[in-house]
């Protein structure tokens, strides 16, 4: 029995205009939640339709539950899988789309109205999918995510459309699914939800893998942060100096100055800030955050 | 047989079965009226502006003979329903969900099959009923003898007319399919299919009769009628089933090879 829900080797998708995953190497432990992160077009949905058995690699290869994604058919009745975004037949009911599915797996039907009351559908489960709000079809898409009690969770966007409180059901459905030993591997671009859930990080560039490992580790990678704000805003730029001067990078972002540097050089900072007759009105260490960590290895802003 | 059962919960809904139901009595009713209203027509009360007689409606075939004139319009409804099911998983995003339930695509590929033949064959069936029906409820008023429509030989023929119907049917359903899959848009495998049959086919027909020989969709109708008076029955079921065949099998290749990434 291997330890592993996901290992992918050397995994690679090449089209004509190029890789769109290339030579990615990583490993996701069972019973933990991993996301999995990058820019638009990085490749996680390619990766991720490579994992499910919908596009075939053109090098390496990667096993779920220990079988080859050569052979899908031996590991995705353990897998329940939501790919970029919900896809129904809209003339029909969501709990119709979910029979649908169910019958199609061999799984209970009677569980659909279970699942259906578990994603906060209850009482809109006999309406048309077609009627549904962006929020009610991401929430059937996670029901039908659900339908074969899955051991792996493989969810693409799952919080796209969904409100506050919506964001912060699934994020406590994910966390009750992993504590109960069920693996989940979601991608998402609201980092700091990630930050919140995932044990363990993807992050993909450009078709490469950038970081895989632990959450833990990929922000001790990164310096920790002091962030600035001065009275005067042309003052801005003399903290910069004051910190370059100090062999600290720092740059201005959004009228606060980003200072790399440890939580104790602050202390300096405002001595040498006051000597140098400068007011400061925010002067606070941050430890890296997913979000910063995200842009700083991705080089993307967008 | 879970493959055919979730298709068929796809297929049973009101609005797609009594739908397709309502076009199929449509076309059964129009031409069974055409049929015997018009017996007396010099314009013709038949396909293509045959002249059908009296002589002809009162052997024991007569019952069926306007449900197998009416066999290539069902062929062509079913064509549009075997298109647009097949193809709708590709604009609704749906195959990656099917894909996923159940990875072997040459299963449900099968089992899409069956259960639309098995939606085909039930659309048959009532249309034949129908059909049958109206044939005797307005041979009366045509003047035509029903004496021999419910004898054995009467029987006979309408179980053969059934079979060549529905081998017609399911025939145009899979072109229907295979379109679908080919072009994976409803709108342009209904289009592409409905273009050719209906109109391009006729059309080189009019202008060069001798290619209706190697039409698809002239063997096909052809196969529904049992034969006709310009092809024989066995060389319409003979080349019928190769283009069938032959459509078939590059389609099936290609859904169990092609990447799904939409």
């Amino acid at each position: 029995m291997t330890s592993l829900a996901i290992s992918v080797k050397d995994l690679s998708k090449k089209y004509e205009s190029g890789f769109a995953v290339s030579h990615a190497n990583f490993e996701v432990p069972l019973g933990t939640i991993c996301g999995f992160v990058g820019p638009n077009g990085a490749g996680k949905t390619t990766t991720i339709r490579m994992l499910l058995g919908l596009i075939s690699p053109t090098g390496g290869t990667a096993e779920i539950l220990g079988e080859s994604i050569s052979h899908p058919e031996k590991y995705l009745s353990s897998v329940g899988a939501m790919i970029e975004g919900p896809a129904f037949y809209p003339a029909l009911s969501g709990e119709e789309n979910l029979k649908v599915l169910a019958t199609l797996g061999g799984f209970p039907v009677e569980r659909v109205n279970e699942l259906i009351a578990t994603v906060g559908l209850a009482g809109r489960g006999g309406s048309k999918y077609k009627t549904y709000s962006l929020g009610m079809k991401q929430r059937l898409g996670i029901a039908a995510a659900l339908l074969p009690n899955p051991k792996i969770l493989i969810l693409d966007e799952p919080t796209n459309g969904l409100d506050p409180e919506g964001i912060q059901e699934v994020r406590d459905l994910l966390k009750k699914l992993a504590s109960n030993g069920t693996t989940v591997f979601v991608s998402s671009h609201l980092l700091s939800e990630l930050e919140l859930i995932s044990e363990y990080i993807v992050m993909l560039r450009k078709g490469e893998v950038v970081f895989a490992g632990t959450m833990k580790e990929l922000l001790l990678q990164q310096q920790p942060v002091i962030l600035v704000k001065t009275e005067k805003l042309a003052d801005l730029n003399k903290i910069v100096e004051i910190a370059q001067a100090d062999g600290h990078h720092a740059i201005i972002r959004s009228e606060v100055a980003h200072i790399e540097g440890p939580a104790e050089w602050a202390g300096t900072l405002n001595r040498k800030a006051f000597d140098a007759g400068i007011t400061l009105t925010q002067l606070a260490p941050q430890l890296p955050n997913l979000e910063e960590t995200f842009f700083e290895m991705t080089g993307d802003r967008s | 047989m879970r493959i055919v059962f979730a298709e068929w919960r796809k297929l049973r809904r009101p609005t797609l079965f009594l739908g397709t139901l309502g076009a199929a009595l449509f076309f059964t009713g129009l031409t069974n009226t055409f049929l015997y209203l018009m017996i007396d027509s010099e314009q013709g009360n038949g396909d293509r502006g045959r002249q059908i007689g009296r002589e002809v409606l009162n052997l024991a075939g007569g019952s069926v003979y306007g449900f197998s004139s009416v066999g290539g319009l069902l062929g062509i409804i079913a064509l549009c329903v075997f298109a647009a099911q097949t193809a709708q998983e590709y604009t609704y995003g749906t195959l990656r969900n099917l894909l996923v339930r159940q990875p072997g695509r040459v299963r449900i590929l099968l089992g899409k099959l069956i259960a639309m033949k098995i939606f085909a064959l039930i659309l048959v069936v009532i249309a034949a009923l129908v059909s049958i029906g109206i044939s005797y409820f307005l041979s009366d008023r045509a003047k035509v003898s029903t004496e021999l429509w419910f004898t054995p030989e009467g029987f006979q023929e309408i179980g053969k007319t059934l079979l060549n119907v529905s081998i017609s049917v399911i025939y145009f359903g899979i072109v229907g399919m295979v379109l679908g899959l080919l072009l994976r848009s409803p709108i342009s495998a209904i289009s592409i299919g409905v273009l050719w049959l209906l109109i391009i086919e006729n059309l080189i027909g009019a202008v060069k009769p001798v290619t209706l020989e190697w039409m698809p969709g002239n063997q096909l109708s052809t196969i529904a009628q049992g034969g006709s008076p310009e092809l024989a029955y066995s060389h319409a079921l003979i080349l019928g089933s190769s283009y069938v065949f032959v459509g078939a099998i590059v389609a099936t290749v290609l859904f169990s090879r092609r990447d799904v990434a939409n």
